[in-house]
C-alpha cells in the first residue's frame, strides 16, 4: 500500500483521526479499492465511526492487489503523527502513508518545510474487518443541517451531559438532556432547545418519534464537520434502531453510526415529559404548568405521593439505565482482561443499546424489574395555613 | 403562588447573569426570595453554611419589563425557593443573545423555575430553549431564617481598597495560612495579618477613608472612638478569598464593618444591586 496526501488534505485526514479517537481506541484501517476506509468502534459496540476516502482525495493512492488488507493499531499512535493541527498546516507539505509488509510495519512519513522529514514507523495487527450494518436510505426520517446549527444546539447542553434525547414532528425537532438515573430526575436540571424545520436544509419526518443518543459521539463528529463547513445528514428510524450521521462530499464520506436508546426505557425516561415530547408545547400559557395546581394536589392527597399532576409511570420501566458506554468507558480504563470482572461487580451495564452487529436488542436484566418506584419526594408545606388556603 | 417576569433588554440580561454568576460562586445553594419589588438571594448565618450570611438585593424593576408576583398569601406576597445558582447561572448563560427571556415558577416533575428564551434565527421562528431548574419552596412558617440582616454594632467602618488587590494579596496569603486577622481604624487604615510559626506577613493599605454612617444609634460605639485603634476579627480565609474571587464588577461602593473579634460585615453596592457579606469570627 502506497498512499500520498497533499497540502490542506493533510489537515482533513488529521482531524478524521481525532474525530475518530473520540470513539474508540483502536484504528481500523483498511485500503479498499473505492478509497481508504479508517474506522473505529467504540468498546461496547455502540458507537461506531468510518471515513472513507476516495482515491481522488490523494494525490498517489495504490493498493495492495490481491488479498484484502486490513489492520488495526493504536489510535494514540496515529494520533502522536499529526499532534499539532496548526503547525501541520503551516509546515507540513505532503503525507506518504505506506505499507511495509515483510517488517510488518505502517510508515507515515511527513515531508515538511526546508526538506524536513518525519518518519513514524507504526507496528499493527491484523485484524478482522470491521463494518457496522446500517441503511441510511431506509430510514424513515432524515434531517440534514449546517454544522454551525448543530454546533449552537448543543452548546446548551453541558459538557459533562451524556446523553441526548432528539424528538421530531411534522415541523420541529426538539433536543432535550436526558436524565436516565431516577434518583437524579427530581434534582435534574432539564434543558430543550426547539429548532423549527425552516432552520434545516432537508427536513422529513416520517412520523412523530424521539431517540435518544450520546452526545459525546456526535461532538466528535460535529468538531469535524464545522472545520469542513460540510453539512451534516442525520438518518433515524424507531428508538433502538441506530441514528446514522453522515457528512458527504465528492471525495469523502463520513459516517457516523450511534445505538439509540429502545424504545420502552426511552418511553418512560420521557413519562414525565410526554405531553412535550409528542405535540408542540401550548403556546405561551402559563396557567397550564402553573405551581398552585400542584400545591393543591399535594396538601389533599394523604402520601405526598404522585399527585394526578404527573403523569403516571409504566410498572415495568428500567429506571437505573446504567448507560452501556459509561460502563465500558469504566471496563475500558481497567483494561479490557478485566471486562468481564467489572461487569460482575458493577451493575450489569445496561443493555438496552442494541448492539450494531447483531441487529437485536440484548436481553434486559432481571434485576431492574425489581426497581421499586420511590414516590415523589415530600415537600414541606404549610399545612397550618391551610385555612387561608390561596386557591385562585 | 404564582410568578412570571420577562426581560428584553440585552444590557439588563447581562448584568442580571453577572449578579447570578457571583452568587454562584459564592454559595452552592441559597435561598431566593421573591417580593412584588425586590428580589433577594439569601444565606442564612447558619453553621451549615460555615457561619457565613449573604444578603443580595436587586430592586426587579431595573432588571425585568414585566414581572408578576403572588405570593402564598394575600398578607404574605412573596415566595420563598431554595435554588441552586449555578443552574441559574447556566439556564442564563446560553441565553445571552436572546431577543427576550421569560422566567416563571411552574411545576413540572416537581416545583421548577423555568427560564424559557428565545434565541434569533435567520427563518421566521425563533429558536426556543427551556430550562427547567428544580426548586425547593420554602414553607412560610421558615421564613424567619431569611429576613434582612440587622446592621451589626460595628466598631470601625471603613472602606475596602480595590478588590482585585484585596484579592491577590488573600491569594498570596492562603498559601501560608488558613486564617486571617483583618483590622482596621477610623483613620481610613487597614491591616491584613497572617500569622504563623515561620513567618508572618502584614499587608498595609492607608488613606481608604471611612463611611460617614450619621447619628444612628448603632454608631454610638465608634463615635467616641479613638481613631487610631483598631478594632480586628480573625477569620477562615477561605471564606474571605472565596467572597473576592466571586466578583466580576467593580461596584459603585465597597465598604467593610469591623465587630471587634466577632464579624466581618463586607457591603458592596452597585447601581442596583446590594450585596452583603458576613464572615464570623474564628478563635
Amino acid at each position: 500500500m502506497d498512499c500520498v496526501v497533499t497540502g490542506g488534505n493533510v489537515k482533513v485526514l488529521a482531524k478524521a483521526i481525532h474525530s475518530l479517537s473520540r470513539i474508540g481506541d483502536e484504528l481500523y484501517l483498511e485500503p479498499q479499492e473505492d478509497g481508504l476506509a479508517l474506522r473505529s468502534v467504540n468498546s461496547s459496540r455502540s458507537a461506531y465511526a468510518c471515513f472513507l476516502f476516495s482515491p481522488l482525495f490523494f494525490s498517489r493512492y495504490t493498493i495492495p492487489l490481491g488479498h484484502a488488507f486490513r489492520c488495526k493499531m493504536a489510535i494514540k499512535c496515529v494520533q502522536a503523527v499529526f499532534r499539532s493541527l496548526s503547525s501541520l498546516e503551516k509546515t507540513v507539505e505532503k503525507c506518504h502513508i505506506e505499507l511495509d509488509g515483510e517488517t510488518s510495519r505502517l510508515t507515515f512519513t511527513l515531508h515538511c518545510k526546508h526538506g524536513l522529514l518525519k518518519t513514524h514507523n507504526l507496528s499493527f495487527q491484523d485484524s478482522e474487518s470491521l463494518q457496522a450494518v446500517f441503511d441510511k436510505e431506509s430510514c424513515a426520517n432524515m434531517l440534514r443541517a449546517q454544522p454551525r446549527l448543530l454546533v449552537d444546539t448543543v452548546l446548551h447542553f453541558p459538557p459533562s451531559l451524556e446523553e441526548v434525547s432528539v424528538s421530531v414532528s411534522g415541523e420541529r425537532v426538539w433536543f432535550r438532556n436526558h436524565v436516565d438515573d431516577e434518583a437524579e430526575q427530581s434534582k435534574a436540571m432539564l434543558t430543550e432547545l426547539c429548532l423549527s424545520s425552516d432552520e434545516f436544509d432537508h427536513f422529513a419526518v416520517g412520523a412523530q418519534t424521539s431517540i435518544t443518543f450520546c452526545l459525546k459521539e456526535l461532538r466528535g463528529l460535529l468538531v469535524f464537520a464545522e472545520s469542513t463547513g460540510l453539512p451534516v445528514s442525520m438518518y433515524f428510524d424507531e428508538p433502538g434502531s441506530p441514528v446514522v450521521l453522515s457528512v458527504t462530499d465528492s471525495v469523502l464520506e463520513v459516517n457516523f453510526v450511534l445505538a439509540t436508546l429502545s424504545d420502552d426505557s426511552n418511553l418512560c425516561n420521557h413519562n414525565n415529559n410526554t405531553k412535550r415530547a409528542r405535540s408542540p408545547p401550548p403556546p405561551d400559557d402559563f396557567m397550564t404548568d402553573d405551581i398552585d395546581s400542584y400545591l393543591i394536589a399535594m396538601e389533599t392527597s394523604e402520601l405526598a405521593g404522585p399527585s394526578d399532576a404527573l403523569a403516571p409511570r409504566s410498572p415495568s420501566s428500567n429506571h437505573t439505565l446504567t448507560t452501556q458506554p459509561s460502563a465500558a468507558m469504566r471496563s475500558l480504563e481497567r483494561g479490557e482482561e478485566e471486562e468481564e470482572d467489572t461487569e460482575d461487580t458493577e451493575r450489569p451495564p445496561n443493555k438496552k443499546f442494541r448492539s450494531l452487529f447483531f441487529g437485536s436488542v440484548c436481553p434486559s436484566d432481571s434485576q431492574l424489574t425489581n426497581q421499586t418506584i420511590k414516590s415523589q419526594e415530600v415537600l414541606a408545606s404549610d399545612s397550618e395555613d391551610d385555612t387561608q388556603a390561596s386557591l385562585p | 403562588m404564582k410568578f412570571r417576569a420577562k426581560m428584553i433588554d440585552v444590557g439588563c440580561l447581562n448584568h442580571f447573569s453577572r449578579v447570578v454568576n457571583t452568587i454562584s460562586k459564592l454559595t452552592k445553594i441559597c435561598i431566593l426570595r421573591l417580593t412584588p419589588n425586590n428580589l433577594y438571594f439569601v444565606l442564612s448565618g447558619k453553621v451549615a453554611s460555615g457561619g457565613v450570611g449573604m444578603w443580595c438585593e436587586l430592586s426587579q424593576a431595573n432588571f425585568f419589563d414585566e414581572y408578576q408576583l403572588e405570593g402564598v398569601a394575600p398578607d404574605a406576597n412573596e415566595i420563598c425557593l431554595e435554588v441552586t445558582p449555578e443552574n441559574l447561572s447556566r439556564a442564563l448563560r446560553t441565553s445571552q443573545n436572546a431577543k427576550c427571556v421569560k422566567i416563571k415558577l411552574t411545576k413540572k416533575h416537581c416545583p421548577c423555575l423555568t427560564f424559557v428564551a428565545e434565541l434569533p434565527t435567520l427563518s421566521s421562528v425563533s429558536r426556543v430553549v427551556t430550562h427547567d431548574i428544580p426548586v425547593d419552596v420554602i414553607p412560610r412558617r421558615l421564613w424567619h431564617d431569611f429576613k434582612e440582616p440587622r446592621m451589626p454594632d460595628f466598631d470601625v467602618s471603613i472602606y475596602l481598597p480595590p478588590l482585585k488587590t484585596m484579592k491577590n494579596v488573600v491569594d498570596r496569603m492562603k498559601n501560608l495560612s488558613n486564617f486571617l486577622v483583618m483590622e482596621a481604624n477610623l483613620n481610613g487604615e487597614m491591616n491584613l495579618k497572617i500569622e504563623t510559626d515561620l513567618v508572618s506577613v502584614t499587608t498595609h493599605f492607608k488613606d481608604l477613608g471611612n463611611p460617614p454612617w450619621g447619628d444612628d444609634g448603632s454608631q454610638g460605639r465608634s463615635q467616641s472612638r479613638d481613631p487610631e485603634v483598631m478594632a480586628h476579627t480573625r477569620v477562615d480565609i477561605r471564606k474571605l478569598q472565596q467572597f473576592l474571587m466571586g466578583q466580576q464588577v467593580n461596584p459603585s461602593k465597597a465598604m467593610c464593618n469591623i465587630v471587634h473579634k466577632r464579624i466581618i460585615h463586607l457591603i458592596l453596592l452597585h447601581e442596583d444591586v446590594s450585596l452583603q457579606y458576613f464572615i464570623p469570627a474564628v478563635a
